[in-house]
């Protein structure tokens, strides 16, 4: 636990999941790698295997074919891993909340620890996200420290 | 040789998007090719039946982030078509604008796109890096870099305004030396002619009996563009050219989307010279009410045609809404480009369609609902589709 409460300050890697989305808020995770926000200055990397990850980035509703989806790759995860809920859909399910198919949103799902509104949201959003979540994760390890 | 499975997806780095490829090897070599979808299944048609005339834009939008123009442009030709609404020219060169815009930066993504998976990161990392001075253009014209929720019914939402030009003619100039050098970087090197010539080759044939749209089909030969064949907007108003290549591989599929690109910023060029001639505020007419009828509207998106049919019934919503986006008609051809190829080129050459897998997922299965089996897929409604028909033919006939 120490160790990976070491990793979170800094150098996160990042697995995608992307689920019944509209593309653009995968299209602007994708952004924040090339050369205008290059989030790689910062070690933030995107990663192939969710068992490599820190960090899980949802984004899209998630639908019935989803669901279970998520729950196995939440599960493949090695804890403890941050999730953050990108773009309207991730969050609340956005527009596609009232579809048929419509599983809830990831918060229903898996425990999320940061959320990125937005339709879709900027690259400086998802960044200012993620580093929201490092600084929340520093104030708390003090606060573990102090008690 | 025993046949072995390779499973692409569903959630893989190769694509942002989730789909499953099932590819059936005989050592390094592709036999088949299975395609596995539902991961993306939203019900749009469905919830577009619920919303209001003005609202469905904000869905249909929706329907695929980077054709975020091409569907809200097929479905107002759709309504415009029942309520026949004629557009002011200002609205019509405003809708071509963007149209365009959006085709550039449609075909930047997917030059990076297939730069990273011929395993050129730095085509990747330089037309992702050119693309975002579009974006920038968007989110001025529109406040948004995607999703620009441009579009009603009768024109637009929004204007350009005639002091917002000279910024716009700036930006296409730099997009066109960057193109210049995007364009050289690909034709002239050796390694991409070697990766792109002669692999993916769909013929001519193949690509009209899977009905293959846009540059799909111009790269292997088949001259069709519903810009030229049913013009719309403010196309017939400017003078451009259709781009047709003959070879049908992966290399002609990029010249014809590098080579498109130059056409876009011809056409922006003189749409803005149209805007300077039209008084500023018509860009839009007031549009009361729809009336009941059946309407089919289309629009070229960068991917090929995207159609769209409603009815409506005169209430404030359409009573049935119905999309078809070109990667539906474009996927397919991966049986004919990818097998008998080695597994490396078959990434590429499902990726020469750009597909689009947002757009795609219309079609979803019959579920039973108690048990929870599989009671229908795709093949069987269609079968009892067409036995409806037959019956509906029977009957007429007696």
């Amino acid at each position: 636990m120490a160790l990976k409460d070491y990793v979170f300050k800094k150098s996160l890697w990042v697995f995608h999941f992307g689920g019944a989305s509209c593309n653009n808020c995968d299209i602007e995770i994708l952004d924040c790698l090339t050369p205008r926000f290059d989030v790689e200055r910062f070690g933030i990397k995107l990663v192939g295997s969710v068992r490599h990850a820190d960090v899980l980035l949802v984004n899209g509703s998630i639908n019935v074919r989803d669901k279970d989806r998520l729950l196995e790759i939440y599960r493949q995860a090695p804890k403890p891993v941050l999730v953050i809920a990108i773009g309207a859909c991730g969050c609340t399910g956005g527009i596609f909340a009232e579809s048929f198919n419509f599983a809830g949103p990831v918060d229903k799902i898996i425990p999320v620890d940061a959320y990125v509104p937005g339709c879709p949201p900027k690259p400086e959003a998802i960044i200012a996200g993620i580093v929201a979540l490092i600084n929340k994760k520093k104030a708390e390890k003090e606060v573990e420290h102090a008690a | 040789m025993e046949e072995k499975i390779i499973n692409i997806g569903p959630y893989h780095p190769l694509q942002e998007e989730p789909e499953l490829f099932k590819l059936y090897c005989d050592g390094e070599i592709v036999k088949n090719i299975d395609w596995v979808t539902g991961y993306n299944h939203r019900g749009i048609e469905r919830i577009s039946e619920s919303k209001t005339f003005d609202e469905v834009f904000f869905l249909v939008e929706r329907v695929c982030g980077i054709c975020s123009t091409s569907h809200p442009f097929a479905f107002a030709n759709c309504i415009e078509e029942i309520g026949r609404i004629e557009l002011p020219d200002r609205a019509k060169y405003i809708r071509s604008i963007i149209g365009e815009l959006e085709r550039i930066h449609s075909h930047l993504l997917w030059v990076g796109l297939a730069g990273h998976f011929l395993g050129y990161n730095t085509v990747f990392m330089w037309a992702w890096k050119y693309r975002e001075p579009v974006l920038d253009l968007f989110e001025m014209i529109t406040g948004n870099r995607n999703s620009y929720a441009m579009f009603r019914i009768g024109g637009n939402r929004r204007d350009i305004e005639n002091d917002k030009i000279p910024r716009m003619r700036k930006v296409l100039d730099m997009i066109k030396r960057k193109t210049d050098l995007i364009k050289g970087a690909i034709m002239d090197d050796p390694v991409i002619h070697a990766r792109t010539k002669g692999v993916g080759v769909i013929p001519k044939e193949a690509i009209i009996d899977y009905g293959a749209l846009g540059p799909t089909a111009r790269a292997s030969g088949v001259d069709i563009d519903v810009r030229r064949d049913d013009p719309y907007a403010a196309y017939p108003l400017v003078d451009w050219k259709v781009i047709v290549e003959e070879e049908g591989d992966v290399f002609a599929k990029a010249k014809v989307r590098i080579l498109e690109m130059y056409e876009s910023i011809s056409i922006i060029e003189q749409c803005l010279e149209g805007l300077k001639k039209e008084p500023e505020g018509t860009h839009y007419v007031p549009v009361k009410n729809i009336p009941a009828g059946v309407g089919m509207g289309h629009a070229e998106a960068p991917r090929g045609e995207v159609f769209h049919f409603a009815i409506t019934d005169g209430s404030k919503s359409p009573i049935r809404h119905k999309i078809r986006a070109p990667s539906y008609q474009n996927i397919p051809t991966f049986k004919v480009s990818g097998v008998g190829q080695t597994i490396s080129d078959t990434t590429i050459a499902l990726a020469a369609v750009d597909p689009c897998y947002c757009c795609t997922e219309r079609m979803g299965f019959a579920y039973d609902y108690k048990t929870g089996r599989k009671t229908l897929n795709g093949k069987d409604l269609i079968e009892l589709s067409q036995r409806k028909t037959d019956e509906i033919r029977n009957k007429l006939n007696k």
